[in-house]
């Protein structure tokens, strides 16, 4: 096997950053627009805008705080300015507590708490300053691919998915495992159907029933709401694209997965705890199920597609990787790599599964993703009861 | 012999995949359990989606990848276009469970 290392940035905790960014982290809603005008005033900085934060009780409030403080510990970011209103039920302090266990700077400015937006916004825009200049000093290093925690999604599915793009991530899936590294597996919703073959994968018979529990959770919500789920997913795009039901979009879905087995499952934003292939259970919606794995430390995401998505995270490249040729030239500035060529019977899928395998070390390093450089920083939470 | 580029998945499979467009009434040489023949296509079929290679009943499942990917909702004749007209998903489906009732109270 091949050396394969990349150049990241040592974090105090022992991980190892692709990306030095200074985050200003909103715990609530009421405090996003004031984190943008941070972000616009302050080079190096990133920030995410959303509409969480208050009035959220039991799982979701714990699965809220969760990717907060993932958000704020992903190894990308080199330090947080945690900015929140004062009243709200997830307190910015409880936030800054957690992420600063990770040893990097953090923190907190309240817009209560600071006189009101102005002052607030003048506050966090000089601690960032000086972040930032503190972050520049912090150079690359050498590091084993052991080191990285890959996210697979795929977005805006159509029938090349299945048979290009998904199988060819499979394959650098495989490669990233075998080099002791570890990736995640997710999108739940998009698994229904295709659960057995990853059960059969499974370390141990908790993995296994673990599958069959997510799953069966997940197909309940839906049946409790009296749909189809069919009217949500496959979306007008996927059925347009050769995809007729959910069951045939997640067999193509699971492809990602390579063959590699099935370490353990994990909760929404939670990390890791084994090296290997993970699933972590989300929903199949792109935005909340990438914001899961980059809040569980994925530092880098490979993402395929079909129908074309400019998807992007504010703290981490998303590799983005076209399943057909005609829709890679037409999206051009949003797709970073085609396996279009797979369709065309020009390129074999291990040697796209190379490509993106380079892609993955070289964007490691510093190269930025179509997604990076037109600032798509998607951001979601994926809510599982109402708020009150 | 018709040049329209397709793909069977799995010998076990009822449907093939179309990588190119292929017009109604294209005749493509298909083999299925070790068995050549003709079929001739009945509907355009668009990049990407499937076409029946033997006929399926309704009721039957339709397989791709060798696996089930749904329920036949009509008779589905040989080289007929197979998509969300002719069959239905069998999971997720709390339509068939609650009518157009939500528990959710809306």
């Amino acid at each position: 096997m091949e050396n394969a290392q990349f150049w990241g940035y040592r974090r105090p905790d022992g991980r190892v950053g692709v990306r030095n960014h200074v985050l200003i982290l909103p715990t609530i809603v009421c405090a996003t627009q004031a984190a943008r005008q941070v972000t616009e005033l302050v080079h190096g900085t990133v920030t995410f805008i959303h509409q969480h934060g208050c009035a959220q009780v039991g799982v979701d409030y714990e699965q809220t705080f969760r990717t907060y403080v993932g958000m704020g510990t992903n190894p990308n970011v080199y330090g947080v300015v945690v900015m929140g209103l004062g009243c709200e039920t997830h307190q910015g302090r409880n936030v800054a507590q957690e992420i600063a266990k990770s040893g990097k700077p953090v923190e907190l400015v309240s817009i209560q708490d600071h006189g009101g937006t102005l002052g607030a916004i003048a506050e966090a825009a000089r601690i960032a300053t000086k972040m930032v200049q503190d972050a520049s000093t912090v150079m690359r290093e050498p590091f084993d691919v052991s080191e990285l925690i890959v996210g697979t999604e795929c977005g805006g599915s159509d029938a090349c998915s299945g048979l290009s793009a998904n199988p060819a991530v499979g394959y650098v899936s495989d490669m990233i495992v075998d080099r002791g590294g570890t990736v995640v597996l997710a999108e739940t919703t998009e698994l229904i159907g295709a659960e057995h073959l990853l059960a059969s994968r499974a370390v141990n018979d908790r993995v296994a029933k673990r599958v069959y529990e997510v799953i069966e959770a997940m197909e309940k919500r839906a049946i409790m709401m009296g749909v189809d789920i069919r009217t949500g997913n496959p979306s007008p795009g996927n059925r347009k694209g050769g995809l007729t039901t959910l069951e045939e979009k997640s067999l193509g879905a699971a492809a990602k997965a390579g063959t590699r087995p099935l370490q353990e499952l994990i909760n929404y934003a939670e990390r890791p705890t084994k090296k290997g292939l993970v699933w972590m259970d989300t929903p199949g919606h792109d935005i909340e199920q990438l914001t899961g794995m980059v809040a569980g430390g994925a530092q880098i995401v490979l993402f395929t597609s079909g129908r074309g998505t400019p998807t992007g995270s504010p703290i981490a490249p998303v590799i983005k990787i076209a399943t057909n040729t005609p829709m890679f030239e037409r999206m051009r500035e949003n797709m970073d790599v085609n396996a279009g060529t797979i369709i065309e019977g020009k390129e074999s899928l291990e040697s796209v599964g190379r490509r993106i395998f380079d892609e993955l070390l070289l964007t490691a390093s510093g190269k930025l993703t179509k997604s990076e450089i037109l600032k798509q920083h998607d951001f979601g939470i994926w809510r599982i009861g109402p708020t009150f | 012999m018709s040049p329209y580029r397709f793909v069977i998945l799995n010998p076990k499979d009822n449907v093939a995949t179309a990588l190119d467009f292929i017009p109604a009434g294209s005749v493509v040489k298909i083999t299925y359990q070790n068995r050549e023949q003709d079929i001739t296509i009945k509907q355009p079929i668009e990049f990407g989606h499937k076409f029946a290679i033997v006929p399926i009943k309704q009721g039957e499942d339709v397989l791709k990848y060798g696996e089930v990917i749904g329920v036949a909702s009509n008779d589905i004749a040989e080289g007929e276009h197979v998509h969300v007209h002719n069959v239905e998903g069998k999971r997720g489906r709390g339509d068939q469970k609650h009518g157009k009732r939500s528990i959710l109270g809306v």
